[in-house]
């Protein structure tokens, strides 16, 4: 068989059957469920008179709209104050125990966001298809996996059949090499590499991420880069599988046990692309030119190094991106030519399916240790990704970290990254955000997001304004 | 599914690159557990100089007289002229459901975000991807004529402008077909069952760990 890729093997493993217009019907391993995008699914599943295919191929957990205080979760679903939040996590409940779905509910130490469950309960595991109707579901793609969201209609489609009818992407290789600096990390990768190519630069495609710089990544590091493949067009980001996936996946909940495990480490051993794949577009970046990023815009392309200025739409040559920029910057109240580093922060938060795994949690708590938040930002949260984060971040004493700091502690959910619960923005207020999407309103009506990693995000809470997160820590207060 | 076969109407346009699906239905509606009801809150905080709340009577709040879809010579319109990657960011079928509810049969625009695309053709609501200067020429043709409608025909893959000038698109048979037809894919698929049934029961064989241990371990503890 000629030299394939890792999106080529993962494809070809999984269809069932092959269709003359190019489009396959493709076999889904693992289906991941929340409350906002499977209630019109489960709906539909019962006014046609159907079950769902295979039960165990499903997990379940309740995360955009959950509350994160300890005073609104103190008593559950029936706590939830916002009752149009309640009736959608009731109905999850409710649907998964009409068909016996495992769902991490509300209050169980399991529960946490869907992307981050996945892979940190062994539920995703490499060689796999994954999908959710969700968009960030690429997080699993960072365990040599092929993971997608999809909307609605196809979260009842593979509940009914355990497939979903579609046509092979293009491939396409990001490979950055050489060695990262001090300070930056896999957010600012991302973060550069969708300010090179652009918001659409991977529609179409399959994006894998090749090279130094994440071979030497940590799964979470990878996971956060993979993640952010939909804000670069892609539905799909992966990383091959070597020994960090392999180390990561042994020993958790749902990966496989004994014998089984060695089979399937031996499975897995295949899970690269070849030498000499043909990829239809590969972008090249150097490790050394990243460095840590900060969205001025209101698109995740529009992104530059922290020590740069706001740039000025003028300069653009391209009259539509032009347009675009001058409105982002009305939207942002931003100046053309203003230092990044003197925008203020009204808020900051720290969470995410990008950013709310134990890696974010130590790079943040790091920054703010010994230190107070700036008395100019009303508030900072940290927001742990699931039960599981939290209960290793209190255990490492992270939460009196930040809790000293003047940050605030909160129970694990999506929370501000959509404020879809009560974590939200007034209109006109900066937030530095470990969040993946700076889109007018995102955070909240009128709300001005920018886009960063958890130690920038970090710094910026201590300082009130952004800094230049390399200068913090080795220079003391800034 | 709904069906689509051919539309000739009213065009209106949503002139800026990257429209996001935050954009085309904000977060704060996406709580309501039905599929229809969408349509009022389509580009809520464009079109509309308040923030919008669920389930709130829309009729009152002060609209923007600057967005096209409030202004007179837009009214009815069942074509929408879009500009590059349209649909980007969440997945959220909700975007679709509110184009349609609101009365879009079509979409046009020189590309789209792959899951905004595919989830369209589930909802009869037909993504039409035209080359850069044909949608310049017609946003060009929108704006200097009050009235201007187009006609998409799907059958033929083929966008007709007043003046009788044709423009062909591209679009995948299946997807065509079950547009065509109002097909409900799920049956279609459900109808190769053996094959689906067959691959399984090999995958289980050379991959057990796939299967059962969401259900086994969470038992368990």
């Amino acid at each position: 068989m000629s030299a394939r890729t890792l999106y080529d093997k993962l494809w070809d493993s999984h269809v069932v059957q092959q269709r003359d217009d190019g489009s396959a019907l493709i076999y889904i391993d693992r289906h991941i469920i929340h409350e906002v995008t499977s209630p019109q699914a489960f709906e539909g599943l019962r006014l046609a008179g159907r079950k769902p295919w295979r039960v165990d191929s499903i997990l379940a957990t309740p995360d955009h709209n959950v509350p994160t205080t300890q005073k609104e979760r103190a008593s559950g679903v029936a706590g939830i104050e916002d009752p149009v939040s309640l009736i959608q996590v009731q109905t999850l409940d409710d649907n998964c125990d009409a068909y016996g779905i495992v769902e991490f509910k509300i209050n169980d130490a399991r529960q946490g966001i869907v992307h981050i469950i996945g892979p940190e309960t062994g539920a995703c595991l490499p060689g796999m298809t994954v999908v959710c109707g969700d968009s960030h579901t690429a997080t699993n793609g960072a365990l040599g996996a092929l993971a997608h969201g999809i909307g609605t209609s196809e979260v009842e489609h593979v509940l009914a059949t355990q497939c979903l009818v579609s046509k092979k992407m293009k491939n396409m290789l990001v490979e950055v090499n050489g060695t990262l600096g001090v300070g930056v990390t896999p957010k600012d990768v991302i973060l550069a590499i969708i300010g090179k190519i652009g918001t659409a630069g991977a529609n179409g495609h399959a994006l894998e991420f090749g090279g130094d710089v994440f071979r030497n990544m940590s799964m979470e590091g990878r996971m956060t880069v993979c993640n952010m493949a939909i804000e670069a067009g892609a539905r799909a980001g992966m990383v091959a599988v070597d020994d960090t996936t392999i180390d990561y996946v042994r020993g958790r909940m749902f990966a496989p046990k004994g014998e089984d495990w060695e089979k399937a480490v031996a499975s897995w051993q295949d899970l690269h692309s070849d030498p000499g794949a043909v990829f239809d577009k590969v972008v090249t970046l150097r490790a050394e030119d990243i460095e840590p990023q900060v969205s001025w815009g209101t698109s995740p392309e529009m992104v530059g190094p922290v020590g740069a200025k706001v740039p000025d739409p003028a300069a653009e040559s391209d009259p539509a991106k032009r347009e675009s920029m001058v409105r982002a910057l009305e939207y942002m109240g931003l100046k053309a030519g203003q230092p990044i580093e003197s925008i203020k922060l009204d808020r900051v938060f720290i969470g995410s399916c990008t950013n709310a795994r134990i890696e974010d949690m130590r790079a943040a708590a790091q920054v703010v240790k010994g230190r107070r938040k700036a008395d100019s930002v009303k508030e900072a949260m940290v927001v742990p990704g699931s039960g599981a984060v939290k209960a290793q971040a209190e255990a490492e004493g992270l939460d009196k970290i930040f809790l000293d700091a003047g940050l605030e502690w909160r129970e694990p959910g999506c929370s501000m990254c959509l404020a879809m619960n009560a974590d939200k923005l007034g209109a006109g207020e900066h937030c530095a955000s470990t969040s993946n999407r700076n889109f007018e309103g995102r955070q909240g009506y009128g709300g001005r997001t920018h886009l960063v990693s958890p130690a920038m995000a970090a710094a910026a809470a201590i300082a009130g304004h952004f800094v230049d997160v390399r200068d913090f820590v080795e220079g003391g207060q800034a | 599914m709904k069906s689509f076969t051919q539309v000739t109407g009213l065009v209106a346009p949503m002139d800026r690159a990257n429209v996001d699906t935050d954009m085309i239905i904000p977060k704060q509606f996406l709580k309501s557990i039905k599929r229809t009801g969408f349509g009022k809150n389509l580009f809520d905080e464009l079109r509309y100089l308040d923030e919008g709340q669920p389930d709130q009577d829309c009729s009152h709040r002060p609209l923007n007289p600057n967005f096209p879809l409030n202004q007179r010579r837009y009214q009815g319109s069942t074509v929408l002229l879009a500009r590059a990657n349209f649909g980007c960011g969440s997945s959220r079928e909700h975007a679709p459901w509110a184009l349609e509810d609101f009365g879009f049969r079509c979409v046009i625009a020189p590309s789209f975000a792959d899951i905004f695309y595919n989830n369209c053709f589930k909802n009869g609501l037909l993504p039409v991807v035209l080359p850069e200067p044909v949608v310049e020429k017609l946003f060009q043709q929108l704006y200097a004529n009050d009235g201007y409608q187009l006609t998409v025909d799907l059958e033929a893959q083929a966008v007709t402008t007043p003046d009788g000038e044709v423009f062909t698109f591209e679009v995948d048979d299946f997807r065509k077909h079950c547009l065509l037809k109002g097909l409900d894919d799920i049956g279609l698929t459900l109808e190769q069952a053996d094959a689906i049934k067959a691959y399984e029961a090999k995958r289980r064989q050379e991959a057990p760990w796939l299967f059962d241990a969401v259900k086994a371990e969470t038992a368990k503890r």
